[in-house]
């Protein structure tokens, strides 16, 4: 490769051109990162941006009937703020899938640090027995659960069968904690993976200096382990609570009239009640939210990790 | 050696990884507030030695006992040592500073004198503006002096150090040789040193071992490591030697003559026990015990051999003299006294001569 700056001895234009292009992208590391992007990039715009722009534009319509009235209006924004069942629901919701996000990565870490520190032999078959139950769909999977909570179901049976329980226990089925149980158990592996993947990472010397310098194992886990394996927990935890509190599966099938969420209603929106501007506003106002919220759980989780080094 | 005067002491102790045989029937004792060097070639069980002390592996056999008490079963938190590994193991969430101070969170301190003790650590290793950067961006031989840092900063009672000098140029690291040294006469501290540099451990240690394949070869002071090792495999390992098949003529007083191929008969006190008269033997001599010179010398064990060529080494030059009868031509090192000037010499005819007592003999080991 030439050294001098100036221009090249080159007649054909074409292939000038090309090493300046070359060059530029040599120089730059940022236009690589953007070539290398370009395909993504556009999807994303495609896929994304312009759905998300029509949503904009539509919560600013009002429904007519079937049609639209297209003058910018704030009416939607307005009526989600003074109605209290929207918020109210959108509280629950957050509530609930915050509740499900903690419950799996609190039951999925020991998993993940299991196969991570105390598996040496193939680590990937465990990894693929753990995520088995996730390859069926995702509905089955509830209705699974259906028939484990409901009221006939495993665990009440099992329990009057045992003499424990007189009489089926009821908050088990439609209710908050069975959208829980459900979300957390469905979303497991989303958790396991990047956290065995950031525990998996943790390079073994570290344990064992920590250890020579006199912290037992629990203190070596909470100096050592846990804060590097952070930046797992919270890809983990955000990849839990942004889908799920969306979800209205789950709260449809298990949720009853306490559990239902916001999903549930800005489906209804876009369905029966057929005010798709509505559901619109609904949908920004529930992204807003839930970005605002991740945004906060990362700076906190700087802060900790912070901390507590 | 008896027991009670040894600090560590490890006894017959084996180590298998699988069916490899790591460590071999080790026996070692150290004394307290000694510099002990374990010395050996790449892959011949030092780190797995000081693990063992360290309390990350376990013997197969044999007991390891500190400060009177046995170790097995004993934690690594536990145990009255610190390490400081050969890969740095700096937390790499932490800067500099509280890599230093991570293990002395347990004494509970307060900050100001903790902040003493850590400034203190910084000046030692000669890093005092590093305090606040970020582990990820040191260089190797920062790394390893703040692993050393690390663990120095706790006073144990024994210090095992892996290689902690290797990534640090000659200049820096005779500096460290020297604080090292310094700070383990002052405070006491035992110190189990693993290199595979043999000045440095002749230097620095009071007494050393030198290893090969997971056997300890000879235990001793760098002194007479140097000038009597005890076989041909641990005068080879530490700097150069001369070797020349031989025949015992006769014991003498303390002594022995040897008649050797290619020098002729030759007196020596360097004897091992128990030999015997006739037995064949192995001798050795050093290069700088050796003198070159282009007449012959009167009064003088000498021979005469040709000079093959010359290796520059700076301070000194080794020259290669080969003498009829023997293979490999034999190593004579020079002081450069004059500006060395080529060596235009070759294949000219010299002396070499040798003061008694010069050879050593080695045991058939
Ligand atoms: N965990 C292990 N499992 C299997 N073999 C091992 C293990 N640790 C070390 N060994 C083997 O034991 C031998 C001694 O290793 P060790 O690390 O003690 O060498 P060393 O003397 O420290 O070498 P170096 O100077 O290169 O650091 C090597 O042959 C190595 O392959
Ligand atoms: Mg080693």
């Amino acid at each position: 490769m030439s050294i001098t700056n100036g221009p090249m001895p080159d007649d054909a234009t074409g292939l000038r051109k090309t090493s300046r292009l070359g060059a530029l992208l040599q120089r730059s590391e940022a236009a690589r990162g953007f070539t290398l992007l370009s395909p993504t990039l556009f999807i994303m715009a495609v896929g994304i941006l312009v759905p998300i722009g029509i949503l904009v534009v539509m919560s600013f319509w009002t429904q007519v009937g079937f049609g639209f009235d297209t003058t910018a209006t704030t009416a939607n924004y307005q009526m989600a703020a003074e109605r209290p069942i929207y918020g109210a629901l959108l509280r629950r919701s957050l509530w609930m899938s915050g509740m499900a996000t903690m419950a799996t990565v609190i039951l999925s870490y020991p998993m993940a640090y299991f196969v991570a520190f105390h598996v040496h032999r193939n680590k990937m078959m465990w990894i693929v027995l753990i995520t088995l139950p996730f390859w069926t769909s995702y509905l089955l999977r509830v209705f699974a659960w259906k028939v484990v909570l409901g009221y006939h179901g495993v665990i009440n049976s099992a329990l009057m069968n045992l003499g424990l329980i007189e009489a089926p226990l009821e908050f088990l089925l439609y209710s908050q904690s069975a959208v829980v149980i459900t979300l957390a158990h469905a979303w497991a592996a989303f958790a396991i993976l990047p956290m065995y993947v950031s525990l998996e990472k943790i390079d073994k010397s570290l344990l064992e200096a920590a250890t020579d310098l006199g912290d037992g194992p629990i203190a070596r886990f909470l100096r050592i382990t846990l804060p590097l394996s952070l930046p797992g927990v919270i890809s983990a935890s955000l990849l839990i609570f942004i889908p799920t509190t969306g979800d209205y599966i789950t709260p449809t099938l298990l949720g009853g009239p306490d559990g239902a969420m916001i999903g549930n209603l800005i489906q209804k929106q876009f369905g029966a009640i057929n005010n798709w501007p509505m559901g619109a506003a609904l949908s920004i106002i529930l992204m807003l939210s839930i970005g605002a919220i991740a945004v906060s759980f990362m700076l906190i989780a700087n802060f900790v990790r912070k901390r507590i080094s | 050696m008896t027991q009670n005067d040894a600090f560590i002491s490890i006894q017959n102790v084996n180590k298998y990884f699988g069916k490899f045989h790591a460590i071999n029937d080790v026996s070692i004792d150290i004394k307290h507030g000694e510099f002990f060097s374990l010395l050996g070639s790449s892959g011949c069980g030092k780190t797995t030695l000081l693990r063992m002390l360290a309390g990350f592996e376990n013997p197969t056999s044999g007991e390891i006992y500190i400060d009177g008490q046995p170790m097995s079963g004993v934690p690594p938190h536990h145990r009255p040592v610190n390490m400081v590994f050969q890969s740095y193991a700096i937390f790499p969430h932490l800067n500099v500073r509280d890599n230093i101070a991570y293990g002395l969170r347990k004494q509970k301190l307060p900050r100001a004198q903790r902040d003493a003790l850590v400034d203190e650590m910084l000046d030692l290793i000669k890093l005092p503006d590093y305090g606040d950067h970020k582990a990820n961006q040191l260089s190797g031989g920062q790394r390893q002096r703040i692993a050393l840092a690390r663990s120095l900063i706790l006073r144990p009672k024994v210090l095992l150090l892996d290689e902690p000098l290797g990534a640090l140029d000659k200049q820096l690291r005779e500096q460290m040789q020297l604080e090292l040294r310094a700070l383990q006469k002052t405070v006491g501290i035992t110190f189990v040193f693993v290199t595979h540099d043999q000045e440095e451990a002749l230097t620095l240690s009071d007494r050393m071992a030198v290893m090969s394949n997971g056997r300890d070869l000879q235990v001793d002071t760098p002194t007479r490591l140097y000038e009597s090792p005890i076989n041909r495999e641990v005068a080879s390992f530490i700097g150069t030697m001369n070797f020349f098949d031989g025949r015992v003529k006769a014991l003498t007083n303390g002594g022995a003559e040897i008649e050797a191929v290619g020098l002729g008969n030759l007196c020596t006190s360097n004897i091992p026990p128990n030999l015997k008269p006739g037995q064949s033997v192995c001798v050795a001599i050093r290069p700088e015990k050796l003198s070159l010179s282009r007449d012959a010398q009167s009064g003088f064990n000498q021979v005469k051999g040709r000079l093959d060529n010359a290796a520059y080494l700076g301070e000194r030059s080794h020259y290669y003299v080969s003498i009829e009868g023997v293979s490999k031509p034999v190593a004579v090192s020079v002081q450069n006294r004059q500006r060395a000037n080529g060596n235009g010499e070759n294949q000219c005819p010299v002396w070499l001569s040798w003061e008694d007592n010069a050879f050593v003999v080695l045991g058939n080991g």
